[in-house]
């Protein structure tokens, strides 16, 4: 469960996040929703410390991420996995070697053992084969793919994913959702996805949080966004159909 | 800066490959420049002192302490400027704009050490080899030259070299080297680390490393021996 308190952000004297309060509650594919330059990312960011929000706490399971020790906040950071927006692959190691990475960096295991958990991930993703191809020779899905086994390398308690269907097919894009969902469930952590996609929004989500000009604007579950008798919501729903 | 790394062994075996880049891969580079420098150098010092009045072995002499002193470590040092420093730049730079780095913070990675340490360790191993190396190519290039040009023979130029040599030059110029491999690696390291926005933006860094290095060399240059000569 990872919860947010009134989390700010502002750069050079303008607020981004204007105070953002929720939960994202374990075993759950939490989706984030909301138009362009709302702060989906920024939020995101602020939850996994590639930025320091400025006010507000972010809670790991009751720990709270932003005041923490560094040796606490390496430990957390070692249960969170995150696929980037552009997958932000190791492009001068292999895929085999991008998987294995965090391995090599925060256990002890033996070389052997490494391989069996690599090819187990790559498994995970339907990617079993690719092991010595690098970055550059594999296609934006299957980029995806990587990273997806990448994040889920080590034995996370959290995945964070930003924007993972955007330069998709919408096949593919339909194949890393149920992925995303499956994984999810399978290992039960708590997944958070950044998304505009509304097709992913109704068939995978389970709890939605709706950014609007940098505050959620409407949580609640995927049945009831329809029915919110939110405005703004109800418009950005309006615009992804062309019902 | 640097925190206490993940695991040794990972950061062994990514300086070893860095000493591979930057060592190996400057090697060819580095022995052309020196014999040709030597070379240069041998045939202008006894243009400017052609006179029977002076014996050959000076001529030795003057190119051996000036390539040990200056030309050696300075020149191969700002071409690795160009070279390393381009290359170390583009590489973190790229990493920086494409969220690799993010990747490696959100891992829980320290990304400055992990990336810059085993660059700057492995510089501060391999660019001095490579100074001395210089040293003893751009002799070569001096003797070949004076034989080629029938200036002065390799014994003449030996004995000058030998009458003049000092073991506290030889000290100086890896003073030197060490310095100058700690300016590259590092300033480049740093406007790679410090890149923001694309592509564009990486070629900037790149430039700025080599341009930045260059003139901290130039000028460490100077106050190394303003102070130690
Ligand atoms: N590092 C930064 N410095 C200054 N402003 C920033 C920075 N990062 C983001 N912003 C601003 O914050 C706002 C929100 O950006 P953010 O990237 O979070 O949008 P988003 O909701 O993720 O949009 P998208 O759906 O297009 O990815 C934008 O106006 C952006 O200009
Ligand atoms: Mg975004």
């Amino acid at each position: 469960m990872i919860e947010l308190k009134d989390v700010r952000k502002s750069f050079d004297g303008v607020e981004v996040l204007r105070g953002i309060s929720t939960r994202f509650e374990t075993g759950k594919v939490n989706l984030v929703i909301g138009s362009s330059g709302h702060g989906k990312s920024v939020m995101m960011k602020c939850m996994v410390g590639l930025l320091n929000p400025t006010s507000g706490n972010v809670f790991y399971d009751d720990r709270d991420f932003t005041n923490l020790e560094y040796s606490q906040l390496r430990q957390v950071r070692q249960e969170i996995g995150m696929l980037f927006q552009g997958t932000a692959l190791f492009d001068s190691l292999s895929v085999e070697e991008n998987v294995e990475f965090a391995l090599k960096m925060f256990t002890n295991m033996t070389k052997a053992e490494r391989r069996d958990r690599v090819n187990f991930c790559l498994e995970q993703v339907d990617m079993a084969g690719v092991n010595a191809k690098f970055p550059a020779e594999i296609s934006g899905g299957m980029k995806k793919r990587v990273g997806i086994a990448r994040a889920i390398a080590l034995d996370i308690k959290y995945l964070f994913c930003d924007e993972p269907n955007s330069g998709l097919d919408p096949v593919t894009s339909r194949l890393i959702d149920e992925l995303l969902k499956q994984i999810t469930e399978e290992f039960n952590i708590t997944t958070i996805i950044n998304t505009h996609d509304m097709k992913t929004v109704f068939d995978i989500g389970d709890d939605v949080v709706f950014i609007y000009k940098g505050t959620n604007e409407w949580d609640g579950k995927v049945k009831d966004i329809k029915n919110s008798g939110n405005e703004m919501l109800t418009n950005f729903i309006k615009a992804s159909f062309f019902d | 800066m640097f925190s206490k790394p993940e695991k040794r062994w990972v950061y062994i075996d990514r300086t070893v490959t860095e000493m591979n880049n930057i060592g190996v891969g400057s090697l060819a580079i580095v022995v052309i420049i020196a014999i040709f420098q030597g070379a240069v150098t041998t045939l202008q010092i006894a243009y400017q002192l052609i006179s029977p009045l002076i014996a050959k072995p000076v001529i030795g002499s003057i190119v051996s302490d000036s390539s040990m002193l200056e030309l050696a470590p300075t020149i191969t040092c700002l071409v690795l400027a160009g070279k390393v420093g381009s290359h170390i730049a583009s590489e973190i730079g790229t990493m920086r704009v494409s969220e690799q780095i993010d990747a490696l913070e959100v891992m829980g990675i320290n990304s400055s050490g992990y990336l810059a340490l085993p660059k700057i360790i492995g510089g501060l191993i391999m660019i001095p080899l490579l100074v001395v190396i210089s040293i003893f190519l751009s002799n070569l290039g001096g003797i070949i030259a004076g034989e080629a040009s029938g200036i002065l023979t390799s014994e003449e130029y030996l004995q000058g070299a030998r009458e003049s040599f000092l073991p506290y030059n030889l000290f100086f110029s890896l003073v030197k080297a060490f310095t100058y491999a700690f300016i590259i690696t590092s300033v480049s390291a740093f406007h790679g680390y410090t890149t923001s926005g694309g592509a564009l933006e990486v070629g900037a860094s790149s430039t700025k490393a080599v341009v930045y290095s260059a003139v901290a060399i130039l000028f460490s240059d100077y106050i190394l021996a303003q102070i130690l000569l």
